[in-house]
């Protein structure tokens, strides 16, 4: 199901800033990572898909709906957690979600019960009745994404979540967003600067750079091209080679390694039979799992 | 054969109630805003300060009644009151607007409002709304109190306590025109910084600024300067406004015959107090 769809989107600021340029992308549900460097425009492309900017041309939905004409039905739908801090300190957590929840249209009860539910399933439990002033920075974290979950959204636009916390608080952060993806059924779209991050717990990706699509797929399309086996023998690396050619396996040679993409399950055991048919000292054999950071680095190198 | 002593964890539950429109959007917002007003949900430093100055409005306005009860001597009529008690609706509009407008914006938890279904205007709306029922109450109240103890004391059986009424309503009347202005007021400069001292202090010379102003005027040897004086500052105007209305001239600002210019300049400084906030909120909206 595409829940967000963009035409060739674009926007430009007063000052003839352009922000995005050209955008087109089609998204499906799921764990969304959208990447690109700060000011790439990342938080222009969220402003627009809640309505709060109107975009200079193109067309963008969110759930066939139009933020710009239908904003109120986009905004029941989507919950947003900004990247900035946005608590006030003197309420507790709990007031504080149940007041946010009424302001997204839940009765009074329901607020307060869906404002609890929230708290607990981010993981704040006793503390959500302590004013927030006295909170960590992964506490403040957990609320500022309970008041996006509050009102039940479809859809979760997340800037930045993982914004300032520690290495422990940002895997707790990240495997809470992956839960959310994966087990409560509801999309998410994760901002971020940082790729390793998002890549981990996402389904697909957008990058976006200076306002343009670099590039926009599932992971899994991603990283599973890429796989290849580098196999290294002491000897005998000519005779290996015709072999594994013969098997029809395309065979490219780096130095002593002999590199080979991996296009199916099958094709890990015939390298080791064709090995150990040809009785070769077997050196080193490893999978080289391309992480999707270095797609973009050699596309990167690729345009200079 | 379940064990009383497991917490099952339920998992996430999709919500199936009702969602309700912007009205009632603007109603949460408005009775949020009208509970903070007076300090209610928050900590007990935040009472402080409301409670004081309703207290001695209160306490002002028991005395009232019960000198009037026992020693028939009137202090404060119902309009007369309203501009004795000028100076703690001051201040109560100081504390209150920075409470309301500028303690959102210094926690950056505008963000949160505006992405979800509500406007500027329901925003703003609901906040004005709030803080001119709560200086409504403020001045309403004490003048409900003067009314019973009036109405208890009278000799005149029903008819005193109806001739009573009749006046307590436009006294009711004459503190909602303040309410009003107040707020808007008050409002459009708290908005204007996100720090909440600076806000209350703005507010404060606003109101008091304008004072000597009137003075001035009102000693100038022309006689139309001096039925415009009260134009200058937010009370005396208040006072102008009354006597345009009740036809007098005898209270402390004579108005001559520009009473209906009083009226005017009340409804346009509402108005432009109050579009002046809607299109900031516009552009504070958009983030």
């Amino acid at each position: 199901m595409t829940i967000i769809a963009t035409q060739s989107l674009t926007k430009t600021y007063g000052g003839g800033v352009t922000a995005l340029s050209e955008l087109t992308v089609d998204v499906e549900a799921g764990v969304i990572g959208l990447v690109g460097a700060n000011g790439a425009g990342k938080s222009t492309f969220i402003k627009i898909m809640l309505g709060l900017l109107a975009p200079t041309s193109g067309d963008v939905r969110v759930f066939g709906l139009d933020p710009v004409t239908e904003t109120d039905q986009v905004r029941a739908r989507v919950g947003y957690m900004p990247e900035n801090d946005c608590l006030p300190p003197d309420v507790s957590a709990s007031e504080f979600v149940t007041h946010l929840g009424r302001l997204s249209g839940l009765p009074k009860t329901a607020a307060r019960e869906r404002a609890s539910e929230a708290l607990r399933h981010v993981g704040l439990y006793e503390e959500r009745y302590r004013q927030i002033g006295g909170y960590s920075t992964g506490m403040k974290q957990r609320v500022k994404l309970a008041q996006a979950l509050v009102h039940d959204p479809d859809l979760l636009l997340l800037d930045e979540p993982t914004n300032g916390l520690d290495p422990a608080g940002r895997d707790a952060m990240l495997a809470l967003v992956h839960r959310i993806g994966h087990e409560f059924g509801i999309s998410v779209v994760v901002c971020s600067h940082l790729l390793g991050e998002v890549e981990r717990i996402c389904d697909s990706l957008i990058a976006i750079e200076g306002g343009r699509l670099l590039r926009a797929d599932r992971i899994s399309a991603m990283t599973t091209a890429s796989d290849v086996l580098a196999v290294e023998v002491s000897e005998g690396t000519d005779e290996l080679a015709e072999a594994l050619t013969q098997l029809q396996l395309t065979v490219t040679r780096e130095g002593r390694l002999l590199l080979v993409p991996l296009t199916s399950e099958s094709d890990y055991d015939a390298i080791l039979r064709a090995v150990a048919e040809l009785d070769l000292p077997l050196h080193r054999i490893d999978q080289r799992r391309h992480r999707v950071a270095e797609l973009f680095t050699t596309k990167e190198t690729a345009d200079v | 054969m379940s064990d009383a002593g497991v917490i099952h964890d339920i998992g996430y539950q999709r919500y199936e109630g009702p969602r309700l429109g912007r009205s009632a959007v603007f109603g949460a917002i408005y009775q949020h805003g009208l509970r903070a007003s007076f300090g209610l949900g928050r900590s007990a430093k935040a009472k402080i300060f409301p409670w004081l100055v309703a207290g001695i409005v209160l306490l002002v306005a028991v005395i009232n009644a019960a000198v009037k009860a026992q020693a028939n001597i009137v202090l404060f009529d119902y309009y007369s009151f309203d501009d004795t008690m000028s100076w703690l609706v001051i201040f109560f509009v100081a504390i209150v607007a920075p409470e309301l407008v500028s303690r959102d914006m210094r926690s950056g938890v505008l963000p949160l409002y505006f992405s979800r279904p509500l406007r500027a205007f329901d925003y703003i709306g609901a906040k004005f709304a709030a803080l001119a029922t709560a200086v409504f109450l403020l001045l309403g109240v004490p003048q409900l109190i003067m009314f019973l103890g009036g109405a208890f004391t009278t000799d005149d059986g029903a008819k005193g306590v109806w001739n009573e009424f009749l006046d307590l309503l436009p006294g009711w009347g004459y503190s909602v025109l303040w309410a009003v202005l107040f707020a808007s007021i008050s409002l459009l400069v708290a908005s204007v910084t996100g720090k909440r001292a600076f806000a209350a202090g703005g507010i404060v010379a606003v109101f008091l600024m304008t004072t000597p102003v009137v003075g001035v005027l009102s000693i100038l040897p022309s006689t139309t300067a001096q039925h415009l004086a009260g134009l200058a500052s937010p009370m005396s105007l208040l006072t102008g406004v009354q006597s345009w209305l009740r036809g007098r001239s005898d209270l402390d600002l004579d108005v001559g015959d520009f009473g209906v210019i009083y009226g005017i300049e009340w409804v346009c400084l509402v108005s432009a107090c109050l579009l002046l906030l809607l299109a900031r909120y516009r552009k504070v909206a958009s983030l």
